[in-house]
């Protein structure tokens, strides 16, 4: 059900704008702006991050006709499938090899403007990749579009942002960071038109030409909590947590208000947590309405990951710690007495 | 086999960094510089490799001004057997630096080619997968492991990922790009230090080994990124409470 629902807004995000993979470019006098943006996809729905690339791709010019590329295995991305697929075992999982082989076909025929990703592992794996392929300086980690070839990226752990025009001749090849550009909420009985469907002709890809790199396992962690990514409330915890059996305190806080866990990189060296839970500048960038940061000292590179949060707690037993100088709301206490108080108090989340 | 490892000189990670008045870019002269922390444990995976037997020679490469000698007698220290220092004062931006990579590479062929997934200063996450791509090696990004199989000639990568951990299988050669916690770099030690002063640092010029630098990339400007609003110490629970629910509004 989940699923048709994100079908069904995928599709409409894209209507106005889509068009199928062969469709003729048309010169006008005004600059023609065409996208192909990589969408990431499982178990027969669209990532929702890739919706952000959608998201930033119209915010490119208002004439712009952009298409999705799915490469995938099967059944599952033809469900998904709203408008370029690329079916083939060769795809059955997304390597990097075949995909940036894939996406350099596509261009040569397509000769699209502008080429994007959203700033996911999927797409930081693929798009620079692709981007050589096509000889062309990819630009990673944007945060705004300024212009169709001017772009915001933030540098140095997010202390300066740069302004980069790309001026080369090739496709524009870009990254975006799904927490600035967030996807509108569109009503699930919203009318769109279906935007048409083409697969891509693979006779010429050459398996033997693509190197060779097997897909051998991968763990993940089942969670009924929100993703990390876009949840509307984080709870993280530091390596002053100090073991994974007090981590769990984190974990219950987290359940009482519908949050996502995060944690610090100390914390999931110390083996509190698994990777994927870190947010910082290496790891997730996270942006919820409210970051509540418990044990936290607030080292640049995990300010990196969360100072675009719109609220920010801190709980912290040294009042000298960074954390506060970007905290809303602080509190210098220690977090073994503030957590069980906070449990106790707080409302039940609606 | 040899390895190579690609090592970058950044502005040192505890740095509170300055953006200039003019708005032309970072404050850099009279601030400490390091070898890319990324880099660093790069290098000492090569080394590790090559302690197990499973490789002949580190050859540590870095490329820039003539101040990527300093980083690169620094790698010589920690157990790099030679360096080389593709020589440029034009800046010079990851597909630059891609090619650059591609023709040490043609010319010195190792078996792995080992690079930091990010350097710290402009945050690309770029270089690995762009000469990857070049040299149509296949590439193990965000390797958090990385076992070599020199019977099947093969590298088993574990990757970290934004769902947990993958393992790709690479036939070599092949690309790695290091996360964090793929090792713990191992400190210099004095003799070493010492020894590194004879170690070989060959040089090369861009024209020298027919790379075009010339960047289809312009930076316009860098600025500071708005200033959070100042924020208040809440005296206890009960009042974090009350300000998150009645002035945030966020729960």
């Amino acid at each position: 059900m989940a699923a048709q629902v994100l079908r069904r807004k995928t599709l409409a995000n894209l209507s106005a704008h889509s068009s199928s993979l062969f469709s003729k470019s048309s010169f006008s006098l005004q600059r023609f702006i065409s996208t192909l943006v990589l969408g990431e996809h499982e178990g027969g729905s669209i990532k929702a991050q890739s919706l952000s690339a959608v998201v930033a791709a119209k915010s490119l010019g208002e004439d712009n006709s952009i298409s999705m590329l799915l490469a995938g295995s099967g059944p599952s991305v033809h469900e998904a499938a709203s408008v370029i697929v690329a079916d083939s075992d060769t795809f059955m999982y997304p390597l990097a090899e075949p995909c940036a082989k894939l996406v350099h076909l596509i261009q040569q025929k397509g000769g699209y403007s502008h080429i994007m990703a959203t700033s996911s592992s999927f797409g930081k794996n693929i798009l620079p990749r692709a981007a050589a392929l096509l000889d062309v300086s990819p630009i990673t980690d944007v945060i705004e579009i300024s212009g169709p070839q001017l772009f915001v990226r933030p540098i140095y752990a997010g202390n300066a942002f740069c302004t980069v025009r790309y001026t080369g001749a090739g496709p524009c090849m870009l990254t975006i960071r799904s927490t600035s550009f967030p996807v509108p909420l569109t009503s699930a009985n919203s009318k769109s038109d279906v935007a048409p469907i083409s697969q891509v002709d693979l006779s010429t890809f050459g398996e033997d030409k693509v190197c060779k790199s097997k897909y051998v396992n991968h763990t993940s962690q089942d969670s009924e909590r929100p993703d990390l990514s876009n949840a509307r409330i984080v709870v993280t915890g530091g390596r002053a947590l100090k073991s994974a059996e007090n981590f769990k305190m984190i974990e219950k806080l987290a359940e009482k208000l519908g949050a996502a866990v995060g944690a610090t990189r100390a914390a999931v060296d110390a083996g509190f947590v698994p990777n994927e839970l870190q947010v910082g500048q290496t790891g997730k960038i996270v942006a919820p309405e409210l970051y509540m940061a418990f044990g936290v000292s607030g080292a640049i590179q995990h300010l990196a990951g969360m100072r675009d949060s719109k609220v920010i707690v801190a709980v912290n037993k040294d009042a000298d710690a960074p954390i506060f100088q970007v905290a809303d709301y602080g509190l210098v206490g220690d977090l073994f007495e503030v957590i069980p108080q906070l449990l106790e108090k707080l409302p039940e989340k609606k | 086999m040899k390895i190579m490892v690609a090592i970058k000189r950044v502005v040192d990670y505890a740095v509170k960094i300055r953006v200039k008045p003019d708005k032309s870019g970072v404050e850099t002269s009279n601030v400490k510089m390091s070898m890319n922390p990324f880099c660093e444990i790069g290098l000492e995976e090569a080394l590790r490799i090559k302690e197990s037997g499973l490789a002949s020679e580190v050859i540590a490469v870095s490329m820039g001004p003539s101040q990527c000698v300093d980083t690169l007698r620094t790698g010589l220290a920690m157990g790099a057997d030679r360096a080389i220092h593709v020589e440029s004062s034009a800046i010079l931006y990851p597909l630059s630096v891609a090619k650059l990579l591609k023709a040490l590479v043609d010319v010195e062929k190792p078996g792995l080619l080992i690079l930091g997934k990010q350097a710290i200063d402009d945050d690309c996450n770029q270089t690995g997968q762009m000469v990857a791509g070049l040299l149509n090696w296949p590439q193990g990004t965000f390797a958090s492991k990385v076992v070599l199989d020199k019977q099947r000639d093969v590298a088993t990568v574990e990757r970290e990922v934004d769902g947990g951990l993958e393992t790709l299988c690479l036939d070599l050669p092949a690309v790695i790009t290091t996360d964090l916690r793929l090792n713990q770099p191992r400190y210099a030690t004095l003799p070493n230090i010492m020894k590194a002063k004879s170690k070989v640092i060959k040089k090369f010029t861009p024209q020298e080994l027919n790379v075009d630098i010339k960047s289809d990339l312009e930076v316009v400007q860098v600025t500071e990124p708005p200033k959070r609003k100042a924020g208040v110490i809440v005296s206890s629970v009960d009042d974090l409470i009350d300000k998150l629910k009645n002035e945030a509004h966020v729960i």
